[in-house]
């Protein structure tokens, strides 16, 4: 079955985008990446370290451009203007790219996004030519505003970043996605790979995690539990699931033929 | 003259030098990067010819692991 993420023209194989933070080394994050199936991967614009360690491999050495879609992120911005020019020179940075994930901070102690900031900064980004997926509250009012600012997806959390608490408020997520034109999927607060399953089966285009791979126990295998789960739950939203009820009068098996006597 | 890198306070021996060879000044030749020069990107194809002046505020990033 022919079933794409399509994002900004280009189409996907896989439905679930990965970060690269907080792995032991760029061993584990390539090994964990690969055991994931993530076509599109997130890395973030820093300061270069300068002098001593000139030898020392670069992120982007492990994790090639000709088999991986960067996604630069503007983590730790917490106002439009520093967005904006961290991904000017993230643009510069990976000669022209214009994907970029959009996330402008509002409180450093839960990393709720501001959404303001945010707003504003996803009319500079487009206007300037980026194709931007934006982490957004779980509002579907923003959500809608930033999809008619002409984000080419909406990226709303299930919960804080890198809390794990999974999806609290399936209900406005399923409202976002009913809404949305563009691609809507979960960026942060999945947890397990039950959380990740239970995100597609709501009809999510996809979903972005970092820390629930990379802060597990053992990061490969949970990124290939997460690929099972993310790939299950979207069977199941195609297949489109039996309805709910308190009990059934019509058991799996035959009533009939019962040996009896 | 005294130049601002990354924040850091730097000195330079030469008056003049173009970003390119700063670049190797700096032992960051072929990595990739790209430099903002007070508050204005300076495009890799003009490293050559951008050249370095007294309180130059420079930004130096490259990509790392993030989510």
């Amino acid at each position: 079955m022919n079933d794409e993420l399509i994002i900004a023209g280009k189409a996907y194989q896989s439905r679930l985008l990965v970060g690269t933070g907080k792995y032991k080394d760029f061993a584990e994050t390539r090994a964990a990446i690969d055991a994931s199936g993530a076509q599109i991967v997130t890395v973030a614009i820093r300061r270069t370290n300068i002098g001593q360690h000139a030898d020392e491999p670069s992120l982007l050495d492990s994790l090639p451009p000709e088999e991986f879609t960067y996604l630069p992120n503007t983590a730790g911005c917490y106002s439009a203007d520093d967005a904006v020019r961290t991904l000017r020179l993230a643009r510069e940075l990976l000669d022209g790219h214009k994907l970029v994930k959009l996330e402008v901070l509002g409180d450093p102690k839960t990393l709720y996004p501001n959404v303001i900031e945010t707003i504003a900064a996803a009319k500079t980004l487009v206007k300037d030519g980026f194709d931007v997926m934006v982490y957004t509250s779980d509002d579907p009012i923003i959500a809608k505003q930033l999809e008619d600012i002409g984000c080419c997806a909406v990226m709303p959390l299930a919960s804080l970043i890198g809390s794990g608490m999974g999806i609290l408020n399936p209900w406005n997520l399923q409202i976002i996605i009913e809404n949305a034109k563009v691609p809507v999927l979960v960026d942060a607060g999945v947890g397990t790979a039950s959380d990740a399953s239970i995100a597609m089966e709501l009809g999510c285009a996809g979903i972005l995690m970092n820390t629930a791979i990379a802060g597990a126990q053992n990061p490969v295998l949970m990124a290939s539990a997460m690929r099972k789960a993310v790939e299950a739950g979207r069977d199941a939203f195609l297949a489109g699931r039996m309805s709910k009820k308190l009990y059934s009068a019509s058991p799996s098996s035959p009533a009939a033929g019962l040996i009896t006597g | 003259m005294h130049i601002f890198i990354n924040g850091n306070l730097r000195q330079l021996a030469s008056e003049n030098v173009t970003i390119s060879v700063l670049v190797v000044t700096l032992n960051l030749t072929g990595k990739r990067l790209a430099i903002e020069k007070n508050g204005e990107i300076v495009p890799r194809s003009q490293f050559d010819i951008v050249t370095l002046h007294d309180g130059d505020k420079l930004e130096i990033v490259g990509a790392v692991g993030g989510g």
